[in-house]
């Protein structure tokens, strides 16, 4: 019995209950992205530096990120932070942190393989220039790693973005929630979980398409 | 922050009285007893969407490496589908959407729904691994086999998939772990896993911290308990002379 109805999608149903959330899924992904990226490429940087007091945490950092479920990690944050600071915070700026601090894991993973497939002769060569540590990693290693690794680091963002649905655990209102509460109110939740499938099946398709073709053009050079 | 409290999982989950032994009896049961009930929970949706996943996946991953056009395209697509659409989407898809429009399907239980829906999603990863596992043995493999007179299932079954599949052994390793980490998104649709556990018993009880850390906890002993057997698994099948089976 198939009788959908989407005939109450106005652009007035759009604006007022979807571009929020969509606004606060494109604004997540992105912060979490630039956050995640420079604080992946620090804990990558700990990970290789051969100081145990360096290395050493940041291995537990990311093991421990990497082996807890993402659902629980925002509800830690969403309970921790407020005993931290001392006063509640909004779901959304909680979503923001969590997903910065979590991401950073799974991005310091890919800049460490990036940065281990510079050969090491090229650090090499930036000390015989009479470069200092930082000079060599900003110089010439972590522009030719961030190259290198750009396909993956892209992959990760649109898996990044599915993965902000999971606000829902903590009720921040991203695309997802501007959807079910459109159904709740229209009463037609089947034809807005539709939407909402088609509408982020049509974004990471396409995005995952000009990544594939970012690779093949980027892998030239190598 | 005050201080530990763990008795709280020795409360019984009506009164919040606390009981002896931890364990509730006539019908009563503690926050440990629902703690326990849910680990079985997210265990069971884990390891069946775990068999569904592994099923879908090899077969799509392995149409994709036939010569038919036809049934390449077809793997390529539920690839793409199941993989690019978020995990919380295609639950609620599987909970509102399919039995709204597959009338049958409404007297389904949540459960097998969930358990559906995260194998079908984890399907499309599989399917990727198995694939590339496929087209990392080399191409005379197959044409060896063809050639011994093998037909095409012939080929695949004793000639291809033995070694694939002993490929592909460490990244579905962790696919198993993620599917664990998964799970945790059925608490979306009322099923009372360890993430629904957390979520309420923080609530009625107020010690988010002890039940966060139990939860965690357990999350962390299920996906070692799985990266141990799959370990077991890789050694046992481990053919000698085989990439990384030498000795």
């Amino acid at each position: 019995m198939l009788n959908l109805d989407f005939s109450f999608f106005s652009w007035q149903v759009v604006s007022g209950y979807i571009v929020k959330g969509f606004i606060f899924s494109i604004e997540l992904t992105l912060i979490a992205m630039v956050g995640g990226i420079l604080l992946g490429t620090l804990l990558a940087l700990m990970r290789l530096s051969s100081r145990r007091w360096l290395n050493l945490p940041a291995a537990g950092y990311v093991n421990t990120m990497r082996s807890v479920p993402l659902v629980m990690v925002i509800l830690w944050f969403f309970l921790l932070i407020p005993l931290v600071i001392g006063r509640p915070l909004g779901a959304e700026i909680s979503a923001i942190i969590t997903f910065t601090i979590f991401e950073a894991a799974y991005y310091s993973e890919i800049m460490r393989a990036g940065i281990q497939s510079i050969p090491r002769g090229q650090v090499g060569a930036g000390y015989a220039l009479g470069m200092t540590y930082a000079q060599t990693m900003r110089l010439v290693v972590l522009p030719q790693a961030f190259r290198n690794m750009l396909p993956v680091l892209l992959t990760q963002t649109i898996i990044l973005f599915q993965d902000t649905s999971l606000v829902y655990a903590i009720g921040a209102y991203d695309l997802l929630k501007g959807f079910e509460i459109a159904g709740k109110n229209f009463n037609r939740p089947v034809e807005t979980y539709l939407v909402a499938a088609v509408l982020y099946f049509a974004i990471c398709f396409s995005l995952s398409m000009l990544v594939k073709r970012l690779q093949q053009r980027i892998a030239i050079i190598r | 922050m005050s201080a530990w409290d763990w008795q709280v999982f020795c409360k019984n989950t009506l009164d919040g009285s606390v009981v002896a032994g931890c364990f509730g009896s006539g019908g009563d049961i503690t926050y440990f007893d629902w703690l326990l009930s849910a680990w079985g929970w997210t265990l069971s949706v884990s390891i069946l969407a775990l068999v569904v996943a592994l099923l879908l996946g090899s077969v799509m991953g392995i149409l994709r490496t036939t010569p038919s056009r036809g049934l390449v395209l077809l793997g390529n697509a539920w690839t793409e589908l199941f993989r690019n659409i978020p995990l919380l989407v295609q639950i609620f898809l599987w909970y509102h959407v399919v039995p709204a429009l597959i009338p049958p399907l409404r007297a389904v239980p949540s459960f097998i729904l969930v358990v559906l829906g995260l194998g079908l999603f984890t399907s499309a990863r599989i399917s990727e691994q198995v694939r590339a596992g496929i087209q990392s043995l080399s191409r005379g493999q197959r044409m060896a086999g063809l050639a011994m007179g093998f037909t095409l299932p012939q080929t695949y079954r004793y000639v291809l998939l033995p070694m694939a599949f002993r490929i592909v052994i460490p990244p579905l390793t962790s696919e198993s772990m993620n599917i664990i980490k998964n799970s945790s998104v059925a608490f979306a649709v009322s099923i009372s896993e360890l993430t629904l556990f957390a979520l309420q018993a923080q609530e009625e009880t107020s010690r988010g911290i002890e039940i966060y850390l139990a939860v965690t906890g357990l999350y962390f002993i299920s996906a070692f308990a799985i990266n141990r057997f799959m370990l077991w698994l890789e050694g046992h099948l481990r053919v000698p002379g085989m990439i990384g089976g030498g000795k």
